[in-house]
This record gives structure tokens, C-alpha cells and sequence, in this order.
């Protein structure tokens, strides 16, 4: 394990776990992906090891590959069920490639003049190399550049492979921005949620109570689109603003947040909001389900970027493969470190679960093959009143669950 | 027999006094007016057939509600023959002491002004007004430099006046003794007991439900919650005030809380108050106070780094900054011990620069030209803007939400800092918990006394606060959601003396005041109602 911080502490206060002292004898891993990268493939990997990513993750989290996997999917279901399924896939704001899609988006760009788009380098993360738009002389000068070095390519054909790599112009992402974001106390928050896949085919998936809003330190203005600190809710790139106070946190925790809302707009409203985000959850790893290369030994912990705007519709922002576990403050701290301890449980490497739970810890499993009731045993007939087996932002008395399952079987 | 009725129709007289005036009261009177055009109504019987209509179209409801309201608010008169100041506070000597403990926060105002030559009200110039209302909705980003300003008080100073409170006519020759009071609060105030309690608070029972424990993951929702929610909903149909003050006791569904508080409160948003608030909004923007720059610095110290309150910021200043205008909250110096400070126009009203705050018994000018400053004559201390900030989990429509904190602050909170004996006064308070503890917990309150830590010093901030900031925010509001079904502050003083008790193992192993503080630094994860369940109602006395 190559991380400091709650990775590093759940890993070693687990009972019956030890560090593992070179890079060869371990059962567990816990990697970063660019490891996942150089040696997946050349390593030889026993049948009982356990470790934090898939092969080809980057189908769910590099955002161009998302927009590409989730318009394969919609377009399937549309032939399928039609059209009113496939309106379901909708939480995904327009979005094209660059440049490679460039001309379809100056099509849909004139369509509607004036609106905000954000373009998003595919591969990094923390809000670097980000900004947003409203005329197309803006990225003018960008695209400029790009398109010059490609027809450089195409002109002298076999340029060396070093070259070409030195070259690579970087994939970006434009998206249309969503200009109405919900607003509390005048500020733009975004929601970040973990999902936890344990296979793919079949499709496992766990849902973690817990997770938290992160809010922009400044009040939210169409004016300044220049200003990073009032459209970006990372913490990274809160942290540089000029008024950010560590001591402050930017952050609630979703329980929090779906209490302010429910007093605000009435429980109803609020749970087919959730509802809303539940679909986002599954859809999208549906999309992804037949394209990710499946291995048991192989689980991963997705952060989830979630946007609502005014009406109250959850849009998905991105996908990431390696969330950020370092904390914050101190009850963020906690939170990734129940986070850690509760996927290990659920990993399960020291094979204490029958594989008929429904929830370990802070997790509830929302797909098993199919969608999971509330009710009832696994494998139970769905009956007329589903209701989905998932608890995000409700009360996650994790310690007394974990007990009741864990001490009913032996250590 | 003849008192009571005596008593009945000064009441009676007092509250159609204060409601003709109102607002209601000409939309009632249109109504009947309009009610003329129907078929129903009939010469003949023409007062009963309007009092049907009436009572049919809501409007006898609404009525009732406003009575209510008022029975709620003013303290019904002792007796035809008592002076004023009697209804505000009948003992003297806290009459007394709230007059200099008034006069030593005057001082410290003025001081603060003189030091730094800033006049106490001045007249915008144009260019800063237009400013201001460019940035109305965002004030939290100015950043005007207030290291020189200083609250005027913290609660820890207002402790001091407290411990130090005598009652001259109350001899106690005894030697302290053990059956004595060992607390920090010496007054012979009236408190309640246990038993007293449990008969007030009855609804709070182990049989009875509660939302705060009866609605946990746990418990299935047909038990109690999904009923309550049912009710919750039909009271607000019928929109009876007195209907869901007694409701709230058990607690408030999260989605109906905001209007069942308004419902209790009796606050409907009209046209005028709307109207109301954008005048004070103008009054912001023309003037600047002194008050303002204190206002400011509390909401930077205290809510701005509060975990949670920081994203309301904005609406603080929106709230707070119109509440220091607000004339019409000194009606509620009529029953409040307090009274607001003078000042005196030395020189012609346009410019205003006031140079010196005299308490109101002074007479330092001419009368003509004296006014109240700050205009609603409440001057704000280190943790004040705590009280409005849970409000802005509930309402987000700046009038309304500053309607609720108006009536909450002139109905509550206004009795946390002022010195008088009404039982849900902060005096009372202190004694109520003191002496739950000393009667329940001895051990534990005379380990504390030992090491140097008296257990009021270290609960009179919750007790000032509200326990706001202290507490989660969803267990702050069922927390209030008790003081305004019971209509009284005592439940601060009994969740006080409940923390302790949950902490008392603890709490017996400290050494020192530091100590004892670490322990109960953190509150944020107590559960306020099965700790107020079980101290009144299966403690073993």
C-alpha cells in the first residue's frame, strides 16, 4: 500500500492483517492506477488476492469514455424499451468530445447562442485545466493549436512514436454547464457520493450511506465565469481561494443536506430525488457493465459527482475511480475511515459473509443482478411495492449493524 | 370569585385594546363588509349570519389564533392596582440590578465609541448606499476591518452579575451547610421540582411518542410516526394555533415544521409585513450604526465558522442588521425587565452624531430630543447571532424568516439576557438546573464544587445560547420545537442538568475545570430526547 492517511491507518488496525514487506508477497492491494497501468498485465496474480481496481476503469472515469459509454447505452435501450426508458439516461448534461467531435458540437453550439459551456481536460482531476465558456472565439486560440499539431500528424504521417507522444494533444471534454444549479445560503454545491462495485458480471453494487456537499466559498453569479472559486466545488480548488478558512470546512454531510431540504420542499419531493439518483447510480454502471474487463479478484470504490439544480434533477458530473481519501477535518477523517473499514468488510477477504446480506456497515447493496428491495430477504420475489434498498443520507448506525452481523458468526 | 372575573375582563380589555389597532382587524371588518353582498346574511339577524360567515370562511379562526397569541406573549396584570414596572419585573432588587448591570454595558458601548472616535449612527453618502444595495444578498463578502471592535459582552461576563445577585430582604444566618445551595446562583427564587416537572412536561412520558426517539431506523413508522405526520398535516388545515402548540410537544415532521412554527407564532407573511421589512431593508441602506459593526463581528466570529451555519452567512446580516432598526420591538420592553437605552441629539437631526448613550433613568439632555439606540433598544453580545441561525434551516424568504426570529427573540430569547425572576428568566434557569443537580446528582456536584468547577460555568453558555451551536442541528430543533409547545425556557435547564447526568461517570473522574470542560466540549452527538426522557422520567430519585 503505497498511501498515508486513513488508507494506510484502517489497513493497519484491521485485526489479523499485516503490512506486507516487499512488493511481492501481498494478498491485498491497495493502488493507485497508474501502478494498475505498468503491471496489471505482467504480474501473476493468485486466485485469492484482492485488489482496488479494474483493469479498464478508466471506461466509467475518464469522462470522454463515460459520455461514449452512456450514449452507446442510451441509444440501446431506446431500440429495447424506447423512448421513454431511455429519457431515464437524461442526467447527463450534452457533452462532446474534443476535438474529435468538434464539428457536431459547433452544430449544437449555434443551436442554442449564448449558453455556458465548461470544457474538462479528460484526464486530470481536482479541477485543473477547466474553464468555462459562452463564445466560440473563446476557445478559439485553443482549438487553433490542437487542430494545427493533428493536421501536422496527418501531413507528415509517420512522424517517430516519441515524437507523437511529445505531441499528444490532450482530450477535452465540452459539456454544457448547468447554469441553474440549486443554491443554499446563495452558494453552488456539488454532492459526492461512494459506490462500491465488487464484479460486474454479474453487476454488484453497494451504496454508502454517507457522503457529503461541498460548497463553493462564494455566492454563485452567471457574472464572473472567469472565477473558478464560484463555479468549481472541489476542495482542491477551494482550498487556494482567497477567503478559505481551513478552520471553516466547506462541507455537509448529505444527512445534513437532505434534512434542509426535506424542511424545505416536503418528503415527497425529496425521495424522488433520491430516487432520481439511484437510477443515475445504476444506469451508468449498466453502461459499463459488458465493456469493463470483469475479474473476481478485482473491486473498485467509486466517488460519484452529482450536481442538482433548481428543479431538483440530479445531474452526474463525473465518475471518479480514485476518490480522495485524504481528510479535511476530523470528522471527515472519520467518515473515510469507516468508508475504508466498511469496504474491506464487504471485500470480505477474511470470508465471513454468507453473500446474502443486504447491507454491511454503512453499505446497502442496491444491485445484485437485478434491482434490490428493501424488504424481505435476498432473493425475494419484487412484489408491486418495491422500494430500493438504498439509504443515502439517512441514518447510518454502522458500529450496531456491523455487530449484530459480524458477531453472530465466528471470528 | 370577584378577582378572578375582575382579572378575566382586564385581560379580556387589554387584548381588544392591542388587537384593534391591528391589521386583522380591518381585514375583519371588510370581510363583514363584503359578507353583506351574500344572500345568507339578512337583516333581521344580521349580527348572527355574520358571525356565521365569518366563523365558515376561516376568518373566526384566525381570530383565535391572534388571541392566542397574545394570552401567550403578555404576562397577565397581577392586579388592577400595579404600577407598570411591576409587569416588567416585581421584585425590586432585580429591577435594580438590571438598571447598573444596563448601565456597565452603556459604559462599555460608549467607551468602545470614544477609543475609536466612531459616531453611534451616521447618514450614508449616496455612493455607499447604491453600493450596499448592490450587495445586499452578499454582505458576507465585504470584509470591512473590525479588529478594533469588541463584543460588548459575553455570557461569561453576565455570569458574574448573576453569581452576584442578592436578594437584601432574604437573611440566611445559617452556616453553609450541605442542605444549603452550594451553587453559584444565591437568590431565593421558586424552581421547580422533579415531580413538578414531570406533571408539566408530561408529554414527554415513556408512553408517550416522540419524534427524537420514536421515529429512529429502528422503530417501524406505523407505531407512531406515520400517525403523528397525519395529524401534523390536519392541524395545519384546520390553521389553529393552539391546536398545534399542544402538537409540537411531541415534536415536529421535518417537512412541516416550518409551518407549524408559523402557525404557533402567528406569523402569515401578509402584504404589510413584506411592505414592513423592506422599509427596515431601506433604513440599512440609509444609516449606518455603530451596531451594525458589532453585528458583523459576531456573525464572523461565532456563525461564519460554525460547520454548518456558514453558508447562511448572508442571511444573518439581512436579518440582524434590520432588527436593530426595528421600533416596533420595544413593545416588548413592557414585559421585560429590560429597558432600552437613551440617547440624546446633541446637534440637528441631519447629522445626527451622537456622541453618548445614557441609560434611561439619566437625564443628560433635553427630553424631546431623546431616542433609543440601537432603535429596537437591543444591544447584541458575543453569540447573539446564534439565535437566528437554525431559523435559516427552516425559512429562506428573508421577511418571513426574519418575522419568525422577531417573535421568537420578543416571545424567548430576550429572558436569556436580562436579569428578573419570571421562570423562564435566565436567573430562574440557573437555579432550575443547579438545583436538579445538586438534589439528583449530589455526588457528582459537590466532586465538581471540589475541584474548582462549579457546574453553572460550564452550562450557562448552552443555557444563553439556546444550545444553539452546541447541539446538532436537527436535535437543536426538537429541542425548540419543545420550548415553543410548552411555552417555556425551563427545558434548557432540565437538558442541562440531563448532560451532566449522561456524563456523570466521567465527569467523576476529573481533576481540574479544564478537565471537566474537555468532557463536555463536544455535544454535537447527543440525542436531546431520550436524555430529557430519561432524566425526568426513569430516574431512580
Amino acid at each position: 500500500c503505497g498511501f498515508s492517511g486513513p488508507v494506510l491507518d484502517v489497513l493497519r488496525c484491521r485485526p489479523g492483517w499485516q503490512q506486507a514487506r516487499n512488493e511481492e508477497e501481498w494478498d491485498f492491494l491497495w493502488c493507485d492506477v497508474s501502478w494498475l497501468r505498468e503491471n496489471f498485465d505482467h504480474v501473476y496474480l493468485e486466485e485469492h488476492v484482492r485488489i482496488c481496481h479494474f483493469r479498464n476503469h478508466y471506461e466509467l472515469s475518464r469522462k470522454n469514455y463515460l459520455v461514449k459509454n452512456l450514449k452507446r447505452f442510451r441509444k440501446q435501450l431506446e431500440r429495447e424499451a424506447g423512448k421513454l426508458e431511455a429519457a431515464r439516461c437524461d442526467f447527463f448534461p450534452k457533452t462532446f468530445e474534443l476535438p474529435l467531435e468538434y464539428h457536431l458540437f459547433v452544430e449544437e453550439f449555434r443551436k442554442k447562442p449564448g449558453t455556458t459551456w465548461i470544457m474538462k481536460p479528460v484526464g486530470r482531476s481536482q479541477g485543473k485545466g477547466i474553464f468555462l465558456f459562452r463564445k466560440l472565439k473563446d476557445i478559439f486560440d485553443w482549438k487553433m493549436v490542437s487542430m494545427t499539431v493533428c493536421s501536422v500528424w496527418e501531413i507528415t504521417g509517420e512522424g517517430d512514436s516519441s515524437q507523437k507522444d511529445e505531441t499528444q494533444i490532450e482530450t477535452y471534454v465540452v459539456q454544457r454547464y448547468i447554469e441553474n444549479p440549486y443554491l443554499i445560503g446563495g452558494r453552488k454545491f456539488d454532492l459526492r457520493v461512494y459506490i462500491l462495485v465488487t464484479s460486474y458480471s454479474p453487476l454488484k453494487a453497494w451504496l454508502y450511506r454517507d457522503g457529503f456537499a461541498r460548497f463553493s466559498s462564494m455566492r454563485f453569479t452567471l457574472n464572473s465565469i472567469d472565477d473558478h472559486y464560484v463555479h468549481l466545488t472541489n476542495v482542491a480548488v477551494q482550498k487556494t481561494a482567497p477567503d478559505y478558512d481551513p478552520e471553516k470546512g466547506c462541507k455537509w454531510m448529505i444527512q445534513q443536506l437532505r434534512q434542509y431540504l426535506t424542511a424545505r420542499h416536503g418528503t415527497g419531493l425529496v425521495e424522488v430525488l433520491f430516487a432520481d439518483m439511484d437510477n443515475i447510480f445504476i444506469k451508468s454502471l449498466q453502461s459499463v457493465q459488458k465493456v469493463i474487463i470483469s475479474d473476481k479478484r478485482c473491486f473498485e470504490l467509486y466517488g460519484y459527482d452529482i450536481l442538482i439544480d433548481r428543479d431538483l434533477k440530479p445531474w452526474l458530473l463525473e465518475v471518479n475511480a480514485s476518490p480522495s481519501l485524504a481528510a479535511s477535518s476530523q470528522e471527515d477523517y472519520e467518515l473515510k475511515c469507516h468508508l475504508l473499514e466498511d469496504t474491506l468488510h464487504v471485500v470480505d477477504m477474511e470470508g465471513r459473509l454468507t453473500g446474502k446480506e443486504k447491507r454491511v456497515g454503512g453499505f446497502d447493496l442496491i444491485w445484485n443482478d437485478g434491482p434490490v428491495s428493501r424488504g424481505g430477504n435476498l432473493g425475494a420475489l419484487v412484489n408491486g411495492n418495491f422500494v430500493a434498498n438504498t439509504h443515502l443520507g439517512c441514518f447510518n448506525d454502522r458500529k450496531k449493524q456491523l455487530k449484530e452481523l459480524f458477531g453472530n458468526l465466528p471470528a | 370569585m370577584l378577582e378572578q372575573d375582575s382579572g378575566l375582563s382586564l385581560t379580556i380589555a387589554r387584548i381588544v385594546q392591542r388587537l384593534k389597532g391591528s391589521s386583522l382587524h380591518s381585514q375583519l371588518e371588510r370581510q363583514a363588509r363584503i359578507s353583506l353582498h351574500n344572500p345568507e346574511i339578512k337583516l333581521e339577524s344580521l349580527k348572527e349570519d355574520i358571525k356565521d360567515f365569518l366563523k365558515t370562511s376561516g376568518w373566526e379562526k384566525k381570530l383565535q389564533n391572534a388571541v392566542y397569541s397574545e394570552l401567550n406573549v403578555f404576562p397577565s396584570p397581577c392586579h388592577p392596582a400595579a404600577p407598570p414596572e411591576h409587569m416588567k419585573e416585581p421584585l425590586a432588587y432585580m429591577r435594580k440590578a438590571q438598571g447598573s448591570w444596563e448601565k456597565r454595558i452603556l459604559k462599555s458601548l460608549n467607551s468602545m465609541c470614544t477609543e475609536l472616535s466612531i459616531p453611534l449612527a451616521q447618514k450614508r453618502p449616496a455612493s455607499e448606499q447604491k453600493e450596499l444595495l448592490n450587495k445586499w444578498n452578499e454582505m458576507g463578502t465585504d470584509e470591512p476591518d473590525l479588529s478594533l471592535f469588541r463584543p460588548v459582552y459575553a455570557p461569561k461576563d453576565f455570569l458574574e452579575v448573576l453569581m452576584n445577585l442578592r436578594n437584601p430582604n432574604y437573611e440566611n444566618g445559617e452556616q453553609l451547610s450541605f442542605r444549603n445551595h452550594l451553587g453559584l446562583i444565591q437568590v431565593p427564587l421558586k424552581v421547580k421540582d422533579i415531580p413538578e416537572l414531570k406533571e408539566d412536561f408530561s408529554e414527554l412520558d415513556l408512553n408517550v411518542g416522540q419524534l427524537g426517539i420514536d421515529d429512529s431506523a429502528q422503530v417501524p413508522p406505523e407505531f407512531f410516526e406515520n400517525e403523528h405526520v397525519r395529524i401534523g398535516q390536519k392541524v395545519l388545515a384546520e390553521q389553529d394555533s393552539a391546536a398545534a402548540q399542544q402538537y409540537v410537544r411531541q415534536g415536529c415532521p421535518t417537512a412541516l415544521r416550518a409551518d407549524l412554527w408559523a402557525l404557533i407564532l402567528n406569523i402569515s407573511n401578509q402584504p404589510e409585513d413584506i411592505l414592513y421589512y423592506e422599509q427596515l431593508k431601506s433604513n440599512v441602506i440609509q444609516h449606518d450604526l455603530l451596531v451594525d459593526s458589532l453585528i458583523y463581528k459576531d456573525v464572523k466570529l461565532t456563525a461564519s465558522n460554525d460547520d454548518y451555519y456558514f453558508v447562511f452567512e448572508d442571511y444573518l446580516y439581512q436579518v440582524l442588521l434590520c432588527f436593530s432598526r426595528d421600533t416596533s420591538v420595544l413593545e416588548h420592553f413592557a414585559y421585560s425587565s429590560a429597558t432600552p437605552p437613551k440617547s440624546y441629539i446633541r446637534d440637528l437631526p441631519s447629522s445626527l452624531p451622537f456622541s453618548s448613550l445614557v441609560p434611561s433613568s439619566g437625564k443628560l439632555g433635553i427630553e424631546e430630543y431623546a431616542v433609543f439606540y440601537p432603535p429596537n433598544g437591543v444591544i447584541p453580545f458575543h453569540g447573539f447571532s446564534m439565535y437566528v441561525a437554525p431559523l435559516c434551516f427552516l425559512y429562506h424568504e428573508p421577511s418571513k424568516l426574519y418575522q419568525i426570529f422577531r417573535e421568537m427573540y420578543v416571545r424567548f430569547f430576550f429572558r436569556l439576557h436580562s436579569i428578573s425572576s419570571h421562570p423562564s428568566g435566565i436567573v430562574s434557569l440557573c437555579l432550575l438546573f443547579e438545583t436538579l443537580l445538586q438534589t439528583h446528582l449530589p455526588q457528582l456536584f459537590y466532586h465538581l464544587r471540589e475541584i474548582g468547577a462549579q457546574p453553572l460555568r460550564i452550562s450557562f453558555k448552552w443555557m444563553v445560547r439556546a444550545f444553539s451551536g452546541y447541539l446538532a442541528t436537527d436535535q437543536l430543533l426538537l429541542l425548540w420545537d419543545r420550548i415553543l409547545g410548552y411555552n417555556s425556557l425551563e427545558i434548557l435547564a432540565v437538558l442541562a442538568a440531563a448532560v451532566f447526568a449522561f456524563r456523570a461517570v466521567n465527569l467523576m473522574e476529573v481533576t481540574s475545570l479544564a478537565a471537566a470542560e474537555a468532557v463536555l466540549a463536544d455535544l454535537s452527538t447527543l440525542k436531546v430526547m431520550p436524555l430529557l426522557q430519561i432524566f425526568l422520567f426513569a430516574t431512580v430519585t
